[in-house]
């Protein structure tokens, strides 16, 4: 054993876990959880003189399997006989599930990668596109609200024809303005039809706010109170591709 | 300025190429769509996906297309060409043969792409649970995954589909065609399912468990490998 070597392998509690079985050759459904936990305490003893800062979560991990083994220790409470599970039962399903999202793991890494084993033309540069831009600024949240109370400002005052009650829900907004990006970049005023209502002008902000605050969306000026150019931040020829994919089903 | 260089490699795909379409209907016309559809998905870089393709070639029918696509991924697996035509992304693109890869690397001089486990198995669960949450992921993984989503998202493998309509709204992660492209994918689909690689760990793990009780272990990789290949048009 070389568990200095190990360590570095170990990507949680999981998988410390499943090497553990794997090492005594036990099966997961059966696991002697006495000797496992020690085994696995042993383990943490270790980490601990080799001075790795310890992730909280091996220590949750510790607790479960004591809690677990104490509870196997426990005599059958008469009474309810069959009613209690086997105490180990909801770690196997955990240990199991994350068994088989390692085999994914391990499958995507025996796939051909690109730039590692094989090679396309040109790849592209992940910070191209801010190179071509080089002296766009990227805005902040606040610097759109701004730019909103402009375009407020240019609606007329009184609009006795605006209607109350109409709500227009910012999840409907959120495809409209993708889809106009889809097409090109798009300068910020224009999103909004200054003959729309005050309503419909703060749901379509508020939906813009949100594509950009989760990066779907970048909002970019040229210059201090210049217009504001907003594009897609994912890159347009995969949008594209998605847009073809049902060319695939005939 | 590379026209010289390349003279002679051209001369030894028009000669396959004749030979190939000898045994075609329309000789002229499949060498011609061929020969075609090889500048543009040189040209392109990007997977091109068929509808793009059609668009670009009004004149053809897109079955003939399909096909000559086709004779041509197989001409370059058969003739053992330096470049792969592959169905990536929901596309069709040219890539690097893997057997050269460390030529290439060399050339490009670039620093090796690293996938750490904790990036393939954050991935992993990614992908096959999208949309999903980084508190199902950690729960999934047992550990902490905030700075490799950061990465992931970063290296655009990962990005933000939108908000669970849950308390406090998480955000909702999804894989980006860049992953799709990095992994050679044609599509989510052509994942081998969750079931079936349970089902190859298992009996890995019989495999191994058997071995060591024989005592005499050879090396686990050849077994290892999983019966990939089989399904990829099943799923699809």
């Amino acid at each position: 054993m070389n568990p200095r070597f190990q360590l570095d392998i170990f990507e949680g509690p999981l998988d410390l876990l499943l090497h553990l079985i794997k090492k005594n050759e036990v099966d997961v459904h059966d696991i002697p959880i006495a000797l496992i936990t020690d085994q696995y305490l042993a383990y943490l003893g270790l980490f601990e003189q080799l001075n790795l800062d310890l992730a909280g979560e091996y220590l949750v991990m510790a607790a479960t399997l004591m809690q677990i083994k104490s509870r196997m220790l426990l005599p059958a409470v008469e009474g309810e006989p069959e009613e209690d599970e086997d105490p180990r039962s909801e770690l196997v399903q955990q240990l199991e599930e994350y068994q088989r999202f390692r085999a994914a793991a391990g499958q995507l890494a025996d796939r051909d990668v690109l730039d590692r084993d094989v090679f396309r033309r040109s790849p592209e540069e992940p910070d191209s596109e801010t190179r071509e831009l080089p002296r766009l600024r990227e805005l902040e949240l606040a610097d759109l609200v701004d730019a909103l109370r402009e375009v407020l400002k240019r609606l007329p005052q009184d609009n006795p024809h605006e209607i109350l009650g109409e709500r227009i829900p910012i999840a409907d907004r959120i495809p409209v303005i993708l889809e106009r990006l889809r097409e090109g970049d798009v300068e910020f005023a224009s999103l909004f039809d200054e003959r729309s209502s005050r309503r419909e002008l703060v749901s379509t902000f508020l939906a813009l706010l949100e594509l950009v605050k989760i990066r779907a969306v970048r909002a970019l000026q040229l210059e201090r109170f210049g217009p504001i150019l907003l594009t897609l931040a994912v890159p347009r020829d995969a949008v594209v591709s998605l847009d073809f994919k049902d060319d695939y089903k005939g | 300025m590379e026209a010289e260089d390349e003279a002679s490699p051209l001369e030894a795909a028009d000669e396959t190429t004749d030979r190939a379409s000898d045994d075609a209907p329309d000789g002229n016309v499949s060498k011609r769509l061929r020969s075609i559809l090889e500048s543009l998905l040189f040209a392109a870089g990007d997977p091109v996906p068929l509808g793009k393709l059609a668009q670009v070639l009004p004149g053809y029918e897109r079955r003939d297309i399909v096909r000559t696509l086709n004779e041509l991924g197989e001409e370059y697996a058969r003739e053992e060409r330096g470049f792969r035509l592959q169905q990536v992304a929901g596309g069709y693109q040219l890539r690097t043969t893997r057997a050269n890869a460390e030529f290439v690397k060399v050339l490009l001089a670039q620093r090796p792409v690293r996938l750490t486990r904790a990036a393939l198995e954050t991935l992993a669960v990614v992908a096959y649970r999208q949309p999903v949450t980084r508190p199902e992921i950690e729960a999934i993984r047992g550990v902490d995954v905030d700075a490799v989503l950061t990465t992931l998202s970063e290296r655009r493998l990962v990005r933000v589909l939108g908000r669970k309509d849950v308390v406090g709204r998480p955000l909702l992660y999804g894989t980006t065609p860049e992953f799709l492209e990095t992994f050679g994918l044609k599509d989510l689909a052509s994942l081998p399912t969750l079931e079936e690689l349970g089902a190859s760990a298992d009996a890995l793990e019989r495999a191994a468990a058997e071995l060591s009780a024989a005592a005499a272990p050879p090396s686990p990789e050849e077994d290892a490998v999983p019966p990939s290949g089989t399904r990829e048009e099943a799923e699809s």
